[in-house]
């Protein structure tokens, strides 16, 4: 008998994660209400003894129960990422979710659940693995849009959320069945290995490739496979919507780079044009269709689906033929680096929109945020610094992200495409400084004037505090991140 | 002597095709439920067909993965639409209209 | 044997969906053609073990009967694991059954959660 210790130790995080979220499984019907707390900052101790121990292991490239688990840079980049923004979930959902009267600290279980299939499919290096990370993440996340269950919205996006995660997920997996008949193999360098000038036009791979574009398209919410996304993010409590907004995009990018750079490298021809046709009706149609949308939620959806766009360059100038392997490089760690910014200014503008929420008081609408700089200044403040952040103006980490994914397109040769998303941005401030014009030009009415109460509370200021400290720090110092960025980037051939 | 591969690959990307034009143009979501469950077996298919053409197991390894994910997939669903017939008394997709589709 | 694109083994199982297929249609018409038709109304009435009919049979189940449905179809496909963990189970020795130990220990998780969350209960 021989315990493969060495396979266990590398996915430790992991384990301990999915340990803790047994344990809530196992806690929660036994814990009075008023000791439900106790559970939350149980988890956020799990995950961050998951963080000491993946800042431990960083660097090195490790490969673990043959070859189906990969723990190199780019994963632990990506895992710390996860992490962060799922501890600050649970710190965002301990309050909000006392607001919507929901006390049930499975919740917090299914934060770690969904953590760990991302986590999973960030270092998954055979498609199965990545396969199952996906639906461990999903599977969660169409009951946590559905935690309100005795309202009829949530329970309706959720329903919209399932029917479209699991029809994309069903797309994905025949496009990997197509892929084994052709491979042989699941694992991503075997598929690499099988793929040669021949494979370009084969019919199946071709249609294999496809569908694995079509699948995680639904995946990060690229048009137009978007539909489902401002619905979702409408429906559900606002806390999931912020966790989805972010962690479940930002693990769909990662796996979605792995699988394409790693297993379809020699197939560039084939799928930069694709991505690139994705890229630009992405940035162009997230952004125009925001402009009309009234709701904060419903505009920040598709905020998030321009941003997928904006993040898309970073792949299409990783696949761009004839591109040094430098600049291919370039395009990849300009992309995880979008993707860190984006998560805390979009978690920092969701908090904002889940503390707005009490009492009768939606909080989600723009006239909810009609004179909120009379109301509270903090809040307002806190609010335009993320909406102009989200605009990509300086000295914001927003703009940092921008200037790094256009300059990589720009070495790249596609100065045109970083034209374009300029202009896009540019439309981008219109939708984001009317909220700013909203909190700060207009008077609140008397009735708003009575009822404004934010549901601050420590977790809450401490979730605030780590977005505005990205948002700022990352914005005067880029420095350290970018280079850990380059450091953990995908080797690409 | 032996159907050759290409019959089994016709076979799954017809039920394949199947399940995709039902959940995109059927109305009921329990029926577009069983065209989702149509499409994961149209995977399965191909998975056993080409693990037994190639004699390489892990297509058959595959299969038990993707049978219990289904399941995990279906009583979710089941259980999101349960919640949701509670709400509206219906389970025709075009009655959910509260958010804009 | 034959051609590589007919495959000649099936052959048997048509003809025998074939005969199936005969047999079943041709007792339905012999049925047909030769026994006498004299309905009246007690004839036509659906048989309820004697008893005559009070309700309609078409009624909504409880909600309970989805749970337990639901619980059946997650609890169920975990056995696709275990049979073939049964038939390598020697060659993997100790190592298999703790690792199909925690398997197991990680449904017991779920069980222990819906028996405490009271889908169990009829009440």
């Amino acid at each position: 008998m021989n315990i493969p210790l060495a396979d266990i130790v590398t996915i430790l995080p992991e384990l301990i994660v999915i340990g803790m979220a047994c344990l809530l499984l196992v806690l929660d019907p036994i814990t009075p209400k008023s000791k439900k707390d106790l559970l939350a900052w149980a988890s956020l101790g799990a995950l961050a003894v998951c963080v000491i121990m993946i800042l431990g292991s960083f660097g090195g490239r490790v490969m673990a129960f043959s070859d189906l688990v990969v723990v190199d840079g780019y994963a632990s980049f990506w895992k710390l990422l996860l992490c962060l923004v799922s501890g600050m979930t649970i710190l965002l959902s301990m309050t909000y979710l006392k607001e919507e009267h929901i006390d049930l600290a499975e919740f917090y279980g299914f934060i770690l659940l969904a953590l760990v299939g991302m986590m999973v499919m960030v270092s998954g290096a055979d498609l199965l693995v990545i396969y199952l990370g996906i639906e461990l993440m999903s599977i969660t996340l169409y009951i946590m849009v559905g935690f309100k269950r005795f309202e009829a919205r949530s329970i309706e996006s959720s329903a919209k959320y399932f029917v479209l995660g699991a029809f994309s997920s069903g797309i994905l997996l025949y496009g990997i069945s197509l892929l084994f008949g052709v491979a042989g193999s699941t694992r991503l360098s075997e598929i690499a290995s099988t793929m040669n000038d021949q494979s370009l036009s084969d019919p199946l791979v071709l249609i294999s490739l496809m569908l694995i574009i079509v699948g995680f398209g639904f995946k990060v919410a690229a048009v137009p496979f978007h539909m489902w996304t401002p619905d979702v993010y409408q429906g559900a409590p606002t806390s999931v919507t912020a966790f989805m907004a972010v962690a479940s995009k930002a693990a769909s990018f990662a796996a979605f780079l792995r699988v394409l750079l790693e297993a379809f490298g020699g197939l560039k021809p084939n799928w930069t044009g694709m991505i690139l046709v994705l890229c630009l009706l992405t940035v162009a149609l997230g952004n125009l269709v925001a402009i009309v949308q009234t709701n904060v939620k419903r505009m920040l959806a598709y905020s998030s689906i321009a941003h997928a766009g904006y993040a898309l360059i970073g792949l299409v100038v990783a696949g761009w033929i004839g591109t040094e392997a430098g600049v291919s490089a370039r395009g990849v760690s300009s992309l995880m680096l979008y993707l860190a910014i984006y998560s805390f200014m979009t978690l920092g503008a969701f908090s904002m929109v889940a503390i707005l929420r009490n009492g009768g008081l939606e909080g989600e609408e723009l006239n909810d945020f009609t004179g909120l700089a009379k109301r509270h200044k903090g809040g307002a403040f806190l609010m335009m610094v993320f909406m102009v952040s989200l605009a990509g103006i300086p000295p914001t980490a927003g703009f940092i992200g921008k200037f790094y994914l256009f300059m990589a397109a720009v070495n790249a040769g596609l100065a045109w495409l970083a034209v374009i998303g300029l202009v896009f941005a540019a439309i981008s401030a219109f939708y984001y400084l009317r909220v700013v014009m909203v909190m700060y030009m207009r008077e609140p009415s008397s009735e708003q004037e009575l009822t404004t109460r934010l549901a601050l509370s420590p977790s809450v200021s401490v979730v605030l505090a780590c977005a505005i400290a990205g948002v700022v720090l990352l914005g005067i110092f880029p420095g350290p991140l970018v280079s850990v960025a380059d450091l953990s980037t995908l080797p690409v051939k | 002597m032996e159907v050759p591969i290409s019959f089994y690959l016709v076979l799954s990307g017809l039920v394949f095709l199947i399940g995709l034009v039902g959940v995109l143009i059927r109305r009921n979501i329990i029926i577009i439920l069983l065209s989702i469950e149509l499409m994961l077996n149209a995977t399965n298919i191909n998975f056993v067909a080409f693990s037994s053409y190639l004699g390489n197991l892990s297509g058959q390894v595959f299969v038990f993965f993707a049978l219990t994910v289904a399941a995990a997939e279906v009583a979710v669903g089941l259980a999101i639409i349960i919640a949701l017939y509670r709400h509206s008394a219906s389970i025709n997709i075009d009655d959910f209209r509260m958010l804009k589709w | 044997m034959g051609s590589e694109a007919v495959p000649l083994n099936y052959i048997p199982v048509v003809i025998f969906m074939v005969i199936g297929a005969l047999f079943g249609v041709g007792s339905l018409v012999v049925g047909l053609v030769l026994r006498p038709s004299r309905p009246y109304r007690a004839k036509l009435l659906p048989y309820e073990s004697g008893s005559p009919l009070f309700m309609d049979a078409r009624v909504q189940f409880p909600m309970r009967y989805y749970i337990i449905a639901m619980l059946f179809v997650i609890f169920d496909i975990e056995v696709v694991f275990l049979f073939p963990w049964a038939v390598v189970f020697k060659k993997l020795g100790l190592l298999g059954l703790i690792e199909m130990g925690l398997f197991l220990a990680i449904l017991i998780v779920g069980f222990w959660y819906a028996w405490k969350k009271g889908a169990l209960d009829w009440d």
